[in-house]
């Protein structure tokens, strides 16, 4: 066993109101930059859709991720070192930039400086890459509230093999939000497909990033990755991605999206995980039973042994016991109500999802159904096919099962409460029949309604104590008294200046031998008040 | 040609070049690795560039290699193990004409895209212009003297080459340099002129052709405790198993 610490994200779909403040907070923090116009660290999208950039899910066609030759073995998808090697001067699977659409701005000039007249001025978009006038046809929120789906959504990869069943028609359509960040797999195909090692996964905490420097621009990683959340700075011809807000998270924050998200929907913690299972749990033969490969990669915090064999491989004590609180655990492994997104690339993603029961829900409603009755619930649940079988697409690589155990914990959940709460009686085997216990439940409901923040985020802070000696040890380039606060730019360092000479309190007297062999007074722990004794050479002494 | 403007076309301008080169790149790398990039327009354009990068960069492979072969090695050296100078510039005619054909029809389709697609253009800088306009000098010039000499049979292993060598060692002969026909002489110089250059473009990219990829485990890690990451290629086992952790 060889554990190691992931922060997780879990997202609450059914709480997803697409109001896309998590998108606007992410890009105004990160990708607020000429070179990033199209670049979309957070997006939500409208499913069905086609998703962005386009058909983005359909590995046919883009070959991301992983997946197992003749014997097995796992291979990127888009082939060996050696293919992409002669490939490098052409990628042939990147997206262009029309499949995410030609990022647009506006000449407000145009408008500003308009003389008098008695038509309102207006701007004509233009292109961000060429400053040229332009007609947008495509972007990262093209289709929200299904917006052109009756043209378009049935090329969602995601309805391969159900367009017969799918009305996009006002009345019988179905539709449900999807916000996407990088996905911080276990076993990640950017990093695997980035030739020149500028990828990383951090050993710490899992999150995985760019090194601005080592990347050379050979864009592989983008096409790489399944989710398409690596993107190319056509400015700075770099690779960029998500970072999980890595630097709020060192301090103990939520990310920006989490942090803004309106309905709350989104949890973080650690998930731990043994990492000799990593592989083994990727090359499983059916793709149908990789969520529940993933699944056995987790480790139980509360397990003596893994705390133990834990702490052993060098995660903090302090991180064990966030793990042992993190909501991710909860929903992903003690409640399996979370599940992956398209566990079918193999990567081992870690923000999971749990599927919205609303859209089932409303046409159970719409069928004559309510609440109440639980079993009639589950009976429609059950009878719906749509969009039951798109959700598995989506979540377990199709396998419906899992989806409608999750679904009918869920229609559980709101039953017991709203027979509490109407001083209705439910059915005493109710619980055990989603398997799961009453308390289970209530502490389900808890989690899922009422989670206050320190609740939905369990992130333990960084432990960089050892950091800035490395820094010292490597990276004599610069003074090292020149840090950020340091005292070189007229901060008091990281270290103090009282603390400077062990055990000097400031204000704290303190004397020392200097090598006249003569007893001195320490100035640097005086703050001025007190005595000083020895400051000055008693009379006659010289 | 004055002696003094032919000393400083043969020798200054070359030890000028070299040394800006060498100093240029450690100036770069040291403070520029941000900057060090392929700069990719694939994102923007991708049709013509389907064709007309890998045209261009193996052309200019072959190129590279014969001008390795025709220049660094010396001519007793090939004619040691048997190859004649009838042969060897068959050799180099039939192998080079191939190599220009490929370069030129690469840097064609570039070139148009660059110039004609709007997203494109609006990406390169003026330092990229440079760079571009130099480097088309010199490959035109450099398809023009293989052409030119593929009939001509002008044995540059005998002059050229020698001088180039001579470089090397503090003794350039000028008069061989200035023996040979104007056309490889203007070459020369744009070659040289590129050079200078080249640390300060995106030519760098060049220097990171990734080959250590064949040899790296897949998911690398790093940790902020464990020190520097080890520099790739160097030390440590050499290949494992997809996803083995190292």
């Amino acid at each position: 066993m060889r554990p190691m610490a992931q922060m997780a994200m879990v997202m609450n779909l059914d709480k997803c109101i697409g109001c896309h403040t998590c998108t606007v907070t992410c890009k105004q923090v990160w990708t607020n930059r000429p070179g990033t116009e199209y670049v979309y660290f957070n997006n939500v999208e409208t499913k069905p859709g086609l998703g962005y950039p386009k058909r983005y899910e359909d590995q046919e066609q883009w070959h991301g991720g992983w997946t197992l030759d003749a014997k097995g073995r796992l291979q990127l998808k888009a082939g060996g070192r050696l293919k992409k090697l002669l490939s490098i001067f052409y990628n042939p699977d990147l997206p262009s930039i029309d499949d995410y659409g030609d990022p647009w701005t506006y000449n407000y000039g145009d408008v500003l400086n308009a003389p008098l007249g008695t038509h309102n001025p207006s701007a004509h978009s233009i292109s961000a890459l060429t400053g040229l006038d332009m007609d947008m046809s495509w972007g990262a929120n093209w289709e929200d509230d299904l917006a052109g789906a009756p043209e378009r959504a049935h090329q969602d990869p995601n309805l391969a093999g159900l367009q017969e069943q799918v009305r996009m028609e006002f009345e019988q359509a179905f539709m449900f939000y999807l916000p996407r960040i990088c996905e911080h797999c276990l076993n990640p195909s950017c990093v695997a497909s980035c030739p020149s090692g500028a990828m990383y996964k951090r050993e710490e905490d899992g999150i995985v990033l760019v090194d601005q420097d080592r990347c050379r621009g050979w864009r592989f990683c983008v096409s790489g990755c399944p989710y398409k959340k690596v993107y190319f700075n056509h400015r700075t011809g770099k690779a960029e991605k998500c970072t999980m807000c890595y630097p709020r998270i060192e301090a103990g924050q939520p990310t920006i999206c989490s942090e803004t998200c309106v309905g709350r929907l989104r949890y973080l913690g650690l998930m731990l995980y043994d990492a000799d299972k990593v592989l083994e749990a990727a090359a499983t033969p059916d793709e149908q039973d990789l969520y529940e490969a993933q699944m056995s990669v987790f480790l139980d915090p509360d397990d003596p042994e893994v705390a133990r064999e834990a702490e052993r491989s060098g995660i903090p004590h302090d991180w064990i016991s966030a793990a042992r609180r993190s909501p991710v655990y909860q929903l992903v492994a003690r409640h399996r109500v979370a599940l992956p997104l398209h566990p079918e690339y193999r990567t081992l993603p870690m923000v999971w999802y749990i599927p919205p029961l609303s859209p089932v829900s409303d046409i159970v409603h719409a069928e004559g159904y309510d609440d109440a009755h639980p079993e009639q619930v589950f009976a429609t649940i059950d009878s719906l096919r749509i969009p039951l079988e798109y959700l598995a697409n989506l979540f377990t690589a199709g396998r419906v099962d899992t989806v409608r155990d999750v679904l009918r914990k869920l229609a559980a959940v709101r039953a017991v409460q709203r027979a509490g709460q109407l001083g209705l009686t439910t059915k005493d085997a109710l619980p055990a029949s989603v398997g799961a216990t009453t308390t289970e439940l209530d502490d389900l409901y808890r989690l899922l309604a009422i989670a206050k923040y320190d609740d939905r985020y369990v992130i333990p802070k960084a432990h960089a104590e050892d950091a800035g000696r490395l820094m010292a040890q490597h990276e004599q380039l610069f003074c090292s008294l020149d840090t950020e606060g340091g005292p070189g730019m007229g901060g008091g360092g990281p270290v103090g200046v009282e603390q400077f000479h062990a055990g000097v309190r400031p204000g704290g007297s303190h004397t020392f031998h200097d090598s006249d062999g003569r007893e001195h007074f320490n100035l640097l722990g005086w703050d001025g008040s007190g005595s000083a004794p020895k400051l000055f050479p008693e009379a006659g002494t010289s | 040609m004055s002696a003094t403007w032919a000393y400083f076309w043969w020798v200054i301008l070359p030890y000028i070049a070299m040394a800006v080169f060498i100093i240029g790149h450690i100036w770069r790398w040291r403070y520029d690795q941000y900057g060090w990039t392929s700069y990719s327009t694939e994102l923007q354009e991708h049709k013509r560039l389907k064709w007309g990068a890998p045209l261009f960069h193996y052309g200019t492979f072959a190129a590279i290699g014969g001008h390795v072969i025709g220049i660094l090695i010396p001519k007793q050296w090939v004619e040691a193990i048997g190859i004649n100078e009838h042969a060897y510039h068959l050799f180099s005619a039939v192998a080079g004409l191939i190599a220009a054909a490929l370069v030129i029809i690469g840097v064609t389709i570039l070139a148009a895209r660059r110039l004609f697609v709007p997203r494109v253009r609006a990406t390169t800088s003026p330092v990229d212009w440079v760079a571009l306009i130099l480097l088309g000098i010199m490959v035109g010039l450099g398809i023009a003297t293989t052409a030119i000499n593929a009939p001509l049979g002008f044995d540059y292993r005998e002059t050229i080459s020698v001088w180039f060598r001579g470089l090397f060692a503090g003794d350039a002969n000028i008069a061989l340099a200035q023996q040979s026909p104007v056309i490889f002489q203007v070459h020369a110089i744009a070659a040289w002129l590129l050079f200078l250059i080249w640390p300060f473009t995106r030519l760098v990219h060049a220097w990171s052709y990734p080959l250590w990829y064949l040899w790296r485990p897949y998911v690398v890690y790093r940790a902020k405790k464990a020190g520097p990451p080890a520099e790739s290629g160097t030390g440590g086992r050499k290949w494992r198993k997809i996803g083995v952790r190292y």
